[in-house]
């Protein structure tokens, strides 16, 4: 085993990079699925995505920082989503999001003692059935406390 | 014989529990000894109702909504003994909302098996494409150029004139690009189309290739829509296998593969250039305009980029004529439109109407008012960069350049309505901080002018210094206007200053304040 195969993500790096031909311009998918198998990017895995794509390592940075969804710290064990954009702030979402923050005490993207976090995002395509949520992919309509609080419990079995 | 009951899989039928009535259906089925298929379609766009199941049965398709888990069985009991249930509302078809509308691009969604090639070509799908293998590439394109249709994203660019600049470029390699990036507040059309009728987009984007001489085609899909990018992946796969994607097409010596590219939670990367950088795997900042995409866009070959709703309305305007298509709408602007009704709104869902209908036959007609039954304040036409219209508007045409006259936008054909409590000063400091929070940053006026936008709207909402920072306000929103490279910071002013212009009473937060 080399010293980088020691590296955190380093392994997964080149193994993902390689299902995609080490093809520079897939770099989002393979960030995509890195998350998904790491749960997040690691920034030692930067220079060995740099290495494998023929990138530079500002490159694979600006990428990385450039998109939300791109996490360089590990998340919670529970994500949740609320979104704060135009049809759901019609439908009350700041208020729903004040008191979900306070009934867990925690500040957005703050990880709760429960291992929950809220995330804003900025519109699910779900504006008919505002305000949505979306607790670990799975999409809430209508969204309420009650709602919310049962998609946190689900997800956590 | 079985019973045939369809529950849609639709991400916002998802969202209020169709998964669950779909699993409650499929036990009492078991539990009464009934054969049951259940088929999970598209919504039908009638979203209050959701999760709206319908019955196929010897009078039609039947709809019962909105049905809740615990209610499988009765439904089931009413169905099979031929009585009433308290969620009945009929034959689907007739259900107002859905009768009055005019449905070209969604003729399908909700009604097919989305994953049912078979169900697909029973219903007319495939015509278009049929069609367009027996013409020429300038035959195709010169169709699409005479139906009118025009850039279902926002911008109302005529498709044909784009579709003849890519054909006319002597390059091998060419490219379709598919913009699913659907990131406005209020808009959910796109989504709905892929996860209901995913064949209808790709047939297509089939046209396109065969219009323009390009090979590969990449539906690039927004990250917030994981049922839309898991429907469009099944979808490929299922075309292909027919024998309608892929290499020699039906035998015609033609090529045409699509794939999919997920996006990563950035709002800019609609805009076109953008989206062609995140493609190539780089930070989605906009590319200065000329070149345009049409000649120099994805990996600098020539490149059609086209939303959604554009593509998968060009089957029906080469399976029924340009003429057909062009005879609905109004003025410059042919065809049919996919309206959504968001937000504060009793009857939110997807309206397909020709241009040239009023905004209150969308809001009150179709979507009966405001959910909370509150009076009505305002609406956001066309998403967080459409403006504000007031209660004196609601009887434009919703048209591109009839509402352009008025200084509003039509955009996607999002409508978000409001209610009274709404402070349009609050919704005019959202619109900088979104602008701030998505701005790719790579031109002055929107990186920095967002900022300074919403500090200043701040210093409003302080009551501080009101009328001097208005007018810094409509200065600043000149200059964003006139200097940004996209319409990220050339249109946040719309909803700014729309707010402003209409209701200045929200803004008076000194008199406001001198009165407590």
């Amino acid at each position: 085993m080399s010293v980088s195969e020691e590296i955190p993500g380093a392994r997964e790096a080149r193994a993902i990079c390689a299902t995609r031909s080490n093809d520079p311009s897939m770099l989002l998918e393979i960030l995509h699925d890195l998350q998904v198998r790491v749960g997040h990017i690691p920034g030692e895995s930067v220079p060995i995505l740099a290495d494998c794509l023929n990138l530079s390592k500002a490159e694979v940075y600006g990428v990385v920082s450039f998109y939300h969804d791109f996490r360089t710290e590990p998340g919670a064990p529970i994500t949740v989503r609320i979104c704060q954009a135009e049809a759901c702030r019609s439908m009350g979402a700041e208020a729903l999001t004040e008191r979900l923050l306070s009934r867990y005490g925690v500040s957005l993207s703050e990880i709760s003692a429960a291992g929950v976090t809220f995330e804003p995002v900025y519109c699910l395509g779900n504006c008919a059935l505002a305000p949505a949520a979306m607790v670990d992919g799975a999409l809430i309509g209508r969204a309420d406390g009650a709602a919310v609080d049962a998609a946190i419990a689900e997800a956590g079995r | 014989m079985s019973l045939v009951l369809f529950v849609p899989d639709d991400a916002a039928a998802v969202s209020v529990g169709a998964d669950r009535v779909a699993a409650a259906l499929a036990v009492a089925a078991e539990e009464r000894g009934l054969d049951l298929r259940l088929v999970r379609n598209g919504s039908r766009g009638m979203l209050w109702l959701e999760p709206l199941v319908e019955w196929d049965g010897p009078d039609g398709r039947m709809a019962f909504g909105p049905v809740a888990p615990d209610e499988a069985g009765s439904l089931l009991d009413a169905i099979s003994s031929g009585t009433g249930h308290p969620r009945a509302l009929g034959p689907t078809e007739e259900i107002d909302y859905l009768k009055n509308q005019e449905r070209l691009t969604f003729a399908r969604v909700g009604v097919i098996d989305p994953l049912s090639v078979r169900d697909f070509e029973a219903h007319g799908g495939l015509e278009g494409l049929k069609t367009a293998l027996t013409m020429t590439e300038e035959a195709i394109c010169e169709a699409v150029l005479q139906s009118g249709l025009r850039g279902r994203g926002g911008a109302g660019f005529p498709a044909g004139i784009k579709w003849h600049t890519v054909r006319e470029q002597a390059q091998a390699e060419k490219y379709i690009c598919c913009n699913a990036d659907e990131g406005d507040s209020g808009t959910f059309a796109d989504r709905m189309l892929m996860e209901g009728d995913p064949f209808t987009l790709l047939e297509g984007m089939v046209i396109a290739g065969f219009a323009t001489g390009a090979r590969q085609g990449i539906v690039y899909i927004r990250s917030e829509y994981p049922h839309a990018i898991s429907k469009m992946t099944r979808a490929i796969e299922a075309l292909e296998e027919a024998g309608w994607l892929g290499g020699n097409i039906r035998g015609s010596g033609k090529d045409f593969r699509v794939s999919i590219r997920r996006g990563a939670g950035a709002y800019i990367c609609g805009e076109e250039s953008s989206m062609l950088n995140s493609i190539e795997g780089r930070r989605g900042t906009v590319r200065s305009k000329p070149p345009i995409p049409a000649i120099h866009g994805l990996f600098g070959k020539p490149t059609v980029v086209n939303n959604v709703l554009t593509l998968a309305t060009v089957p029906v305007v080469l399976a029924k004529g340009a003429e057909f298509y062009k005879d609905f709408g109004m003025g410059r602007s042919r065809g049919t439109q996919a309206f959504q009704l968001a937000g504060n709104i009793r009857r939110g869902g997807l309206v397909e109407k020709a241009f040239g209908v009023t905004i209150r036959e969308l809001i009150e007609t179709f979507g009966g008012g405001t959910a909370t039954g509150r009076p009505f304040r305002t609406a956001q036409l066309g998403g967080p960069l459409g403006a504000y219209v007031s209660e004196e508007m609601l009887d434009l045409p919703m048209d591109y350049e009839a509402l352009a006259e008025h200084k509003a936008m039509l955009g996607h054909g999002g409508i978000t309505v409001f209610d009274e409590t709404v402070d349009m000063a609050e919704m005019a400091r959202f619109a900088f901080e979104f602008c701030e929070e998505e701005s790719c940053g790579k031109c002055t006026p929107c990186r920095i002018g967002a900022v300074r936008g919403r500090e200043t709207v701040e210093k409003i909402l302080r009551g501080e210094n009101v009328a001097r920072n208005i007018a810094l306000i409509e200065d600043l929103c000149e200059l964003m206007t006139d200097g940004s490279l996209c319409a990220m910071g050339g249109l946040t002013p719309m909803p700014v200053l729309s707010a402003i212009l209409l209701f200045p009473e929200d803004f008076d937060r000194a008199s406001a304040l001198a009165a407590e």
